[in-house]
């Protein structure tokens, strides 16, 4: 590729991922009508959505790959446990990143 | 040069961040040197892109001579969740004035979810904090990015695993979710989670976060005139 081919893909992926941040902000364009049903909808969505992006990080987990899955899940598990004992961030996201490290790298390196 | 309260309380949110943006954003730029493009293509595409996972299957299309229409048609499926990371913030957007366009493009998987969980005590000034954590993420996903594309070679130490920071940052999000004890946050939760793999199941790891996604929305509305009642009544402890 040349570098304006290149720099022509670079702007339609921009371009489009810009796209697809502002497209509620363009449907949804009149704000003095608040309606009732997307006000509610905008306080219920963000706990299904953080929990679709929790599997979305967990989604190379299968028996094809037992050991990294395994790893993976009692990463999560730890993370989730020591946050609802102590609901520190630095502890929980930094324990169960450095057991997680520990697993792939030294306990069942791959 | 002094640092004001709302500066110190966006960097303490995004710390995580600046752990997994600045390692993920330095392996994608390794990748895009190794396709053949210096660090100043990787500093542009992080700057104007701004989306990891699109980011890294932009070096493919790169390194493959794909078409302006199928990188066209990639974007808008790999980048289609954005949709739903906006509606929260219509409004607080649109207050923030000329922040507003830079808040929209900035609105990554990341960035939502702190927003979705950060607690803003009241003396802060709620638009500056919220986007100080916007510029503050993209500063350490572009200066990784960077980072790696020029010294990536050099750093030889073992890192393999630093990127489930990200992971761990979610799950702690959603721990918070499932703390703050309304029983509709809840129920949201375990609706999220039950979408997620089941359309996982379903789909394959590669496409299954917009059926995800539409399908716990539409649960969420046939189940909203029930969940909005539950959420006015009160909470549970």
């Amino acid at each position: 590729m040349t570098a304006w081919q290149t720099l022509a893909v670079v702007a339609v992926v921009a371009g489009l991922t810009f796209v697809t941040r502002a497209l509620p902000f363009w449907l949804f364009r009149s704000p003095d009508r608040p309606s009732a049903w997307l006000s509610d909808l905008n306080r219920l969505m963000p706990p299904a959505v953080i929990a679709i992006l929790v599997v979305f990080c967990l989604k190379t987990v299968s028996l094809d790959a037992p050991k990294d899955s395994l790893a993976q899940l009692i990463g999560v598990a730890l993370v989730a446990l020591l946050h609802v004992w102590k609901r520190n961030n630095l502890l929980s996201i930094g324990v169960g990143t450095v057991v997680y490290m520990l697993l792939v790298q030294v306990v069942w390196p791959v | 040069m002094r640092v004001g309260p709302e500066t110190k309380f966006a960097f303490r949110q995004t710390w995580p961040v600046l752990i997994g943006y600045g390692f993920l954003g330095m392996a994608f730029g390794l990748l895009l040197q190794h396709a053949g493009y210096h660090a100043g293509w990787a500093f542009l595409v992080s700057a104007v892109v701004y989306a990891g996972s699109m980011q890294f299957v932009l070096v493919g299309i790169l390194s493959s001579g794909l078409g302006l229409p199928a990188a066209a048609l990639m974007t808008l499926t790999i980048n289609s969740r954005h949709f739903f990371y906006g509606l929260p913030f219509l409004k607080t957007f649109r207050a923030m004035g000329r922040r507003f366009l830079y808040m929209v493009f900035s609105l990554t998987d990341e960035t939502y979810a702190l927003f979705c969980q950060v607690q803003i005590p009241a003396e802060l000034d709620r638009h500056k904090v919220m986007f100080r954590i916007a510029l503050f993420n993209q500063i350490y996903w572009v200066g990784g990015s960077t980072l790696g594309a020029t010294f990536g070679e050099l750093a030889r130490f073992n890192l393999k695993g630093i990127d489930f920071t990200m992971t761990a940052l979610f799950t702690v999000i959603l721990v918070e979710q499932w703390l703050s004890a309304a029983l509709s946050a809840r129920l949201s939760v375990l609706l999220g989670l039950a979408c997620g793999v089941a359309s996982l199941l379903v789909f394959g790891p590669d496409r299954f976060v917009l059926p995800a996604l539409l399908l716990a929305v539409g649960l969420l509305v046939l189940l909203r005139p029930l969940l909005a009642r539950m959420r006015r009544g009160g909470t549970t402890s």
